[in-house]
């Protein structure tokens, strides 16, 4: 195998680790604040997606043109959608069953999920067939062999990263992420000390939905193309991703996901057998990982269970 | 006391009109998301069977059994035991989904019912049987692919990969397009089974471009259809892309836009306005004022009302007497609105209508109209 065919693997599995990394960020935010699986996360890129699309359609409806506008209306649509979207499943369905058991609230978003699927391929226009995703960024590439790279899988790349790094500054650096740091240590505490509990909550879950929005555009503009299922197979993968690395840790969510592209890039390319058992190999790597470290490779801080 | 009550139902028939009456079952998608063209089905066999009741020449009056098998298995044996018991219906006029079709031979062929399938597409429901009862108007993928492979070798393609999804459908077109282009002299230089649900296939589409191959043929529906099509042009991949009837809608031209230009595919049966008796066809259709278009497959189930009808006017509304009747000895080269019938001793039709299609301007154009086959546009790498 040459070198620039290499190079093209890495690429691919660098794209699908950022997106898988991205959704994994959010279920590890939401468990390390709430101690909940939040299962209808996968659905919430989808609905990223779709409300990015949306925006697009409307003003290129209206008669705007401009490549950079409409992608900056497409990432504030689908940011805000989903922000609202988490905030609300986190202020409606997570926080009234809190103190019930974990399996309740895994359960209840479960089903949310199914419900915000359903409706995307029911009310979407046509939602039922995949949908063109616009291309919005420079499609120019540079041939290196048999390596393709394209402008616009670097931007994306480069995009994604910084939404993990910012988020990470976010988190370790401002007021409210010292807050969310508390909240995800001891609520009890934080609570006595002043720190208004719902709203650390709704402002983590809006954060974690805003990124799987984004992973929800960029899988669009990677693609140019949308499905109103396409979250379902990319939450289970990003749970996965979240739990391999070990589920609470930011770190770990990212490590997982690229784990788990580069799982699945060696399935397709380096094993004998057909490329459509990839996603069985995958996965059952991560039985194996696990069944060797139950905490994830990197474990939590916090052990709940003290 | 079955058989009372057939001899009361005939009974109460001949009171009605002079004729006996003969019941047929027609059977297919009703509801759920494959109605649109059920209904188009049933409509077209209704027709038939309109149009030969109003034919003073006729010794039956027939009449329609609807029955819907909602595309699902355990739906269409209920569906066709239900047909099988009742004594009174003597034929069908059977389904449209293969995986269906291929459930309810065996009850078909236990209670002796001839019956004609319509639409269904699966070789095995006429191949892996020997059932006399069994029959299909409509071709199969097995024909599709050799006239896709003839076409592609045909304007100079060697050298094929495959992309085909895991199910019976994609195995299937994988297994006869491979035979047939090899046949007809082209190489098959890579060959991936994937997900039917998969979403990233950079992983073999690299893979593919590496083995350079001219076209790119793709067994499966459209989801996945679009993501090759779209991922192919991510990766710098410039080969030909070939589909199969699974792609042939307007989602997948919607979903793909300028990509979508030049792709080709092939399809069972052809547009009512292209088939021989079709004009008519359509004009009868037209003065019934049914709420629906006869859709892609409503011909095949006019063919095979008509077809069954012929043969019980020749024996009788007997079944055993029908199923002689529909032996090879006797259909063929028969003329009917879908071009000639021939069958063979499986009782599938020899001679279907296969139509070839390309993408040309945002449509579905049939090969031989296109401005690709008048030379005006070059496909891929021509």
């Amino acid at each position: 195998m040459s070198a620039s065919l290499v190079a093209q693997y890495v690429m691919n599995g660098a794209m699908l680790g950022m997106m898988y990394a991205l959704v994994a960020v959010g279920f590890t935010l939401f468990f390390g604040v709430l101690d909940v699986i939040q299962f209808a996360h996968g659905d919430v890129v989808a609905a990223g997606a779709f409300a990015g699309l949306l925006a697009w359609a409307g003003l290129s409806a209206a008669g705007v043109t401009s490549p950079a506008l409409l992608l900056v209306a497409v990432l504030l649509a689908a940011a805000l959608a989903t922000a609202l979207l988490g905030a609300l499943v986190g202020r409606f369905i997570v926080l009234p069953i809190k103190g019930a058991p974990q399996l309740n609230v895994l359960l209840v978003t479960l089903m949310a999920g199914t419900v915000l699927r359903e409706a995307i391929r029911l009310f979407y226009p046509g939602g039922s067939q995949p949908q063109r995703f616009p291309a919005l960024l420079p499609s120019s590439g540079w041939n290196f062999g048999a390596f393709h790279l394209r402008l616009d899988n670097v931007i994306l790349l480069a995009a994604g990263a910084l939404m993990i790094v910012g988020t990470h500054l976010f988190i370790t650096r401002t007021r409210l992420g010292l807050a969310i740091r508390a909240v995800a240590q001891d609520e009890e505490t934080a609570r006595t000390m002043g720190i208004d509990f719902r709203r650390v909550v709704l402002v983590t879950f809006a954060l974690g939905s805003v990124l799987a929005a984004f992973a929800g555009v960029m899988d669009g503009l990677y693609y140019n193309e949308v499905f109103f299922g396409m979250g379902l197979l990319l939450g289970v993968i990003g749970f996965a991703a979240a739990i391999l690395g070990g589920l609470g840790n930011l770190y770990g969510a990212i490590v997982g996901g690229f784990l788990f592209a580069a799982l699945q890039t060696v399935g397709a390319v380096a094993l004998p057998f057909a490329s459509a058992y990839k996603d069985v190999f995958a996965f059952g790597v991560v039985i194996v990982l696990m069944a060797i470290r139950p905490t994830g490779l990197i474990g939590e801080r916090v052990s709940e269970r003290v | 006391m079955r058989l009372a009550a057939a001899a009361l139902t005939v009974a109460l028939s001949f009171a009605a009109s002079a004729k006996e009456t003969v019941r047929i079952a027609f059977v297919g998608p009703l509801t759920g998301g494959n109605s649109a063209i059920g209904l188009g089905g049933r409509n077209s066999a209704d027709l038939a069977v309109r149009l030969r009741n109003a034919d003073a020449k006729a010794k039956y009056h027939y009449e329609l059994v609807v029955l819907d098998d909602e595309c699902k298995p355990d739906a269409g044996v209920q569906m066709a035991t239900r047909a099988g018991s009742d004594r009174t219906i003597v034929a069908g006029v059977t389904h449209y989904c293969s995986v269906v079709a291929m459930a309810t031979v065996d009850t078909w062929h236990r209670f002796g019912v001839p019956v004609i399938v319509w639409g269904a597409v699966l070789p095995d429901i006429t191949y892996a049987n020997d059932f006399k009862e069994i029959h299909r108007v409509n071709g199969t993928m097995i024909n599709q692919n050799e006239a896709n492979a003839r076409l592609v070798t045909g304007q100079g393609y060697k050298k094929f990969a495959v992309i085909h999804d895991t199910t019976d459908y994609g195995k299937g077109h994988d297994k006869y397009f491979t035979q047939f282009v090899k046949q007809d002299g082209g190489q098959i230089v890579g060959d991936f089974g994937v997900t039917a649900d998969q979403q990233d296939f950079t992983a073999e589409l690299t893979q593919i471009k590496a083995l350079n191959p001219e076209v790119l043929y793709f067994g499966g529906l459209t989801p996945i259809g679009v993501r090759v099509r779209a991922q192919m042009d991510k990766l710098g991949l410039k080969a030909q892309f070939d589909g199969t009837s699974g792609i042939v809608n307007d989602d997948f031209i919607k979903a793909l836009g300028p990509l979508a230009e030049g792709v080709l595919a092939f399809r069972e049966g052809a547009p009512a306005e292209k088939l021989p008796g079709g004009k008519q066809f359509l004009a009868d259709y037209q003065k019934q004022a049914y709420a629906n278009p006869p859709e892609a497959y409503g011909p095949f189930a006019y063919a095979a009302a008509v077809l069954l009808m012929d043969a019980i006017e020749k024996t009788g509304p007997d079944r055993k007497k029908i199923v002689a009747q529909l032996a090879p000895a006797h259909v063929k080269g028969v003329e009917s609105i879908v071009g000639q019938i021939s069958f063979d001793e499986h009782g599938q039709n020899t001679v279907p209508a296969i139509s070839k299609y390309v993408v040309q301007d945002g449509k579905w154009v049939l090969w031989e109209d296109s401005e690709y086959a008048a030379g005006k546009r070059k496909l891929a790498g021509k």
